[in-house]
């Protein structure tokens, strides 16, 4: 009776614990969300420190200076930046998924299945000091401005970046592909690429698609990595890939430390925006899974 | 039965959360240092003042130290009457602020090196008026400046950082920086991204130069300590602080001793400023 009830309080005490632990989560991103919006949204509500949206979002040149706040061309650098890297990340982690999960000999799958994992590892400064060192080196040799930082070089570190979510979340994806989907195809005389193609691929989609949103999420949340090659001009839509860009993470990250007043709060701003893309990536994703399930 | 899973859990989470508090109630003893500094001025000297400020606090407990980064002018002004014990200019005392006969005491120097690529042999001097026009976008090309037919890249740093804005504010051309302009987050990274590019230009504090970048002559004076403390190098300033003696608590007298002493003058080179002496 007396060891019926400790077990039960445990029991109880235990499931409160992991409860608590829960509400660490939730508390947390309310907390960023609430923090994030309330100082972001400051400036467009009035007051003495007040600033125009329109302007916000439509401006082409940040001069905190002479009082010029626009960001336009971030959220354009931004988007160009991340469209690119999943342009060319996703072919080449869709097809090196596909080569760990069907046709790689064990002894390979053991080497590249060890090396994307590490890949996933690797702190962002240093791909962003890679990309510094190596890529925008290498650029600058062909660019036409005579010099490296540019959008094809964020592009280069991006799609470096979002392979590991590629391929391991594509992996899994062709995996749970009923084996007899796969023994059919061949059954009927199929050969193997043609049933990667006509079915494993078509049969794994949802989730290579949940695993190319969570690249563009990652593409676009990038910071440090970015910050070192893309060169973070004060003004200028990209027209080319030879263009700087400035993403709208890293124009946090590089004045947050000085700001003070209302360009403080509009780099507050500035994460509104980012969390707004974020939050419209997480419902597509979340509306990609659903579907799969149902 | 939930009840008191709940207070356990409970307990057990405040536990957790307060382990890591514990109470410090020793007491500085010996020093009869005690009151409130409050000084302000120049935003370029923030981080030198915080720094010493904090420092002289954490050797006199009994002293709060306060610093209010509002710009030079006022810093000078609230000298004079009185918001301030002790303001800070980081330029000179001008003549009708002179009349006021405050007492100045420079405690370091600012100095900003134009720096090129090591392979730039070409340029080796270079005006002030040529290095606004660059940093403005007039000129773009090196051969307008005496070196190889190639665009010039330019490095800049983020807005907001105190030696882009002493560069600017020097050399004239505020709020005008090209929008061509490539932003380099720190002194260290506009370093490493000049000595990426053979065609860079960008600038940085004295302790940045090394191998990596050639550090350009600017009117034909190098970019040495020696030629900031004798006001002969262009691009440099030096920090002032301005006081009337009268208004000065012990605390603050200590203080200024403190800054101009060795270790002071130590954090005067940590934070990027020149020691003067």
């Amino acid at each position: 009776m007396t060891n019926k009830k400790n077990r039960n309080i445990k029991e109880e005490a235990f499931r409160y614990l992991f409860m608590l632990s829960a509400f660490v989560a939730v508390v947390s991103v309310f907390a960023i969300a609430f923090f994030v919006f309330y100082r972001g949204l400051k400036p467009f509500v009035g007051g003495d420190h007040g600033y125009s949206l329109f302007q916000f979002l439509s401006g082409t040149e940040w001069r905190p200076g002479k009082n010029t706040f626009g960001i336009l061309y971030m959220i354009i650098g931004s988007i160009f930046a991340t469209f690119g890297a999943i342009l060319i990340g996703v072919p080449i982690g869709l097809m090196t998924a596909v080569f760990i999960a069907e046709l790689a000999p064990p002894s390979l799958t053991k080497i590249v299945r060890p090396a994307v994992e590490l890949l996933a590892g690797i702190p962002s400064v240093l791909y962003g000091v890679f990309g510094l060192g190596v890529i925008v080196n290498v650029l600058k040799n062909y660019s036409p401005t005579a010099q490296g930082q540019s959008l094809i070089a964020v592009i280069f570190v991006l799609t470096v970046m979002i392979l590991p979510t590629v391929i391991s979340i594509s992996e899994t994806a062709l995996r749970a592909v009923p084996k007899a989907y796969k023994d059919g195809s061949l059954a009927l005389g199929a050969s193997k690429i043609q049933t990667i193609f006509k079915i494993m691929i078509p049969a794994a989609k949802s989730g290579i698609m949940a695993g190319v949103v969570l690249g563009i999420g990652r593409a676009i949340g990038e910071t440090m990595a970015v910050m070192l090659v893309a060169g973070n001009p004060i003004a200028g839509i990209p027209t080319s890939l030879w263009d700087k860009i400035r993403p709208l993470t890293t124009n946090i990250a590089l004045e947050m430390g000085y700001a003070s007043g209302l360009h403080q709060d509009l780099l507050f701003s500035t994460g509104v925006v980012l969390f707004v893309f974020i939050m419209v990536i997480n419902l597509i994703l979340n509306s990609l899974i659903r579907k799969k399930i149902g | 039965m939930k009840k008191i899973a709940l207070l356990l859990s409970g307990l057990l989470l405040t536990a957790i959360l307060f382990a890591g508090c514990s109470s410090s109630t020793d007491n500085g003893s010996g020093d009869t240092l005690t009151g409130e500094i409050i000084a302000g001025g120049s935003t370029s000297t923030k981080n030198i003042m915080e720094a010493t400020g904090e420092e002289f606090a954490a050797l006199n407990p009994d002293v709060t130290f306060e610093y209010n980064a509002t710009g030079s002018s006022d810093g000078v002004k609230g000298a004079d009457d009185g918001t301030y014990m002790l303001g800070t200019a980081s330029r000179e005392i001008k003549e009708d602020e002179k009349a006021w006969e405050l007492t100045e005491k420079i405690f370091a120097y600012d100095g900003i090196a134009v720096v090129v690529h090591p392979s730039n042999d070409a340029v080796a001097d270079i005006t002030t008026e040529q290095i606004a026009q660059i940093f403005k976008g007039e000129i773009t090309n090196w051969s307008e400046v005496g070196g190889a037919n190639a665009p010039i890249v330019v490095v800049s740093r983020e807005d907001g950082s105190g030696t882009r804005g002493a560069f600017e504010e020097l050399l004239g051309f505020e709020d005008a920086l090209t929008k061509d302009a490539t932003i380099a987050e720190g002194n260290g990274n506009v370093q490493s991204t000049v000595a990426g590019n053979e065609n860079s230009i960008g600038y940085v504090s004295f302790t940045y130069i090394d191998d990596t970048v050639k550090a350009l002559s600017v009117e034909g004076v190098a970019p040495t300590v020696e030629d900031v403390l004798n006001k002969t190098y262009p691009i440099s300033r030096p920090f002032v602080m301005i006081y009337h003696e009268d208004n000065l608590s012990d605390a603050a007298k200590a203080y200024i001793e403190f800054l101009m002493s060795a270790d002071g003058q130590q954090i005067v080179e940590d934070e990027g400023g020149i020691p003067v002496e």
